[in-house]
């Protein structure tokens, strides 16, 4: 997998920074022509970590990449924040499992929406989540 | 460089002295600028008045913009910036029309005989006091656009969530855009008082114009749906496109017996059906 194309970064500290996500991500999936499906799954997944980011991160950074791998083209999204750390990530990507008062279905609704999700997390230390999706 | 009450003094004499070149240069180079845009009459007006301004500040002693005798000259300058902002000029143009003070005092320097090591000294300090001034309309600029931006969002937050009757106790909400937190209690809270209004029994919510809905979005949608059921009205969900429709499958949201429809058309038609209500397609006319 190589990068192909700058990356585009979006610091998440407001609501309204949700929003620009995900019109960042939309723009780029047309731009690497998803189909209008996955467009519409991709800017979903990317909604819902966002607002995690937000919402239990604290605020942190959206990364937005144009990834290549041989003839496929696709969009990779990074997450990162410093916030408390996920305690129990089995835990927390069981459907309806919430500490926040939403449906429950963010975290591990994302990762069904999105060909690739990768978590690196610590207690204290922050939640970085790698997703990626592929052009069919 | 700061400017010398002395210094300031004189500039507030020079201004009074050449008022009318002054004030015409000035008008001339701030028109050329913003071209047309603005009558000659109303611009000469502004210019005028910043020109008293400036005037009564210099020879109040105001060395600095911050200074209690350059009250005045700030609130016309914050004034100016706000109509500006208001009449869609840039912050480049506002500011201009400041900074084009010391192209006009310049001539008058220049067709007068001084223009000495003093008069040079001066000069810079009154630019120096002319920047500044600038520079706080580019401040005052940058907040009056944005309460117009806040302003804006608020219009558009009532704007955008109109509660629309449909048929004879039926009413509609078309959703348009995204739908945060805000904008979900403003829609909800019309909807419920529609309901009450009207009496109706039947209420439809359609997406068509969501662009994506996650889970934030779905949940406020049910919440509304739920507070509807509540006051005796059914609900329907309707404008759920296909690529909506495998996105929701796969975050694994459920809308439990909750009616939904893939249009507004067909939401209406499962009204009419439930309410008895009948409707007949008239046989399309041919022509020829």
């Amino acid at each position: 997998m190589t990068a192909g194309g700058a990356a585009e970064r979006i610091a998440v500290t407001s609501d309204q920074d949700v929003v620009r996500v995900r019109q960042l991500v939309r723009t780029v999936a047309v731009a690497v022509k998803l189909s209008l499906v996955d467009q519409t799954k991709l800017v979903t997944a990317a909604s819902e970590l966002a607002r995690n980011t937000l919402v239990y991160g604290g605020g942190g950074t959206v990364e937005v990449t144009r990834v290549e791998n041989g003839r496929r083209a696709g969009i990779q999204i990074v997450f990162a924040d410093q916030g408390p750390g996920i305690p129990d990530l089995d835990l927390a990507l069981t459907d309806g499992y919430t500490t926040g008062g939403g449906l429950g279905l963010g975290l591990s609704g994302a990762r069904r929406l999105v060909d690739e999700f990768a978590i690196d997390t610590a207690v204290g230390k922050g939640t970085t989540i790698s997703v990626t999706k592929w052009c069919r | 460089m700061a400017l010398s009450s002395d210094e300031g003094g004189r500039f507030a004499d020079l201004l009074m002295e050449h008022e009318d070149s002054i004030v015409s240069s000035w008008t001339a180079e701030v028109a050329a600028l913003l071209r047309g845009r603005l009558s000659h009459a109303e611009l000469q007006r502004q210019t005028a008045e910043l020109q008293k301004g400036f005037q009564t500040a210099l020879a109040g002693g105001a060395q600095e913009l911050t200074d209690d005798s350059a009250a005045e000259l700030r609130a016309q300058l914050a004034e100016l910036s706000s109509t500006r902002a208001r009449q869609g000029f840039t912050a480049t143009e506002t500011a201009v029309s400041v900074f084009a003070l010391k192209e006009a005092v310049l001539k008058v320097l220049d067709a007068g005989d001084g223009t000495d090591a003093d008069t040079l000294r001066a000069y810079v300090g009154l630019s120096a006091f002319v920047d500044r001034a600038g520079l706080f309309t580019f401040d005052s600029y940058a907040r009056a656009r944005e309460e117009l931006i806040a302003d804006q969002a608020e219009q558009l937050l009532e704007l955008s969530t109109p509660v629309v009757k449909l048929w004879e106790g039926v009413v509609a909400v078309p959703l348009v855009g995204t739908l945060d937190s805000a904008r979900a209690q403003v829609v909800m809270e019309r909807l419920l008082q529609t309901l009450v209004d009207t009496g109706s029994p039947y209420a439809i919510i359609d997406i068509t114009g969501v662009p994506a809905v996650d889970t934030q979005v779905a949940q406020h949608i049910l919440k509304t749906v739920v507070a509807a059921r509540l006051m005796g009205a059914d609900c329907i969900i309707s404008g759920i496109r296909p690529q909506i429709a495998q996105t929701i499958v796969a975050l694994g949201i459920e809308f439990g017996d909750i009616a939904t429809k893939a249009s507004l058309a067909d939401a209406l038609r499962h009204v009419l059906r439930k309410t008895g209500d009948k409707v007949t397609q008239k046989p399309s006319r041919r022509e020829g």
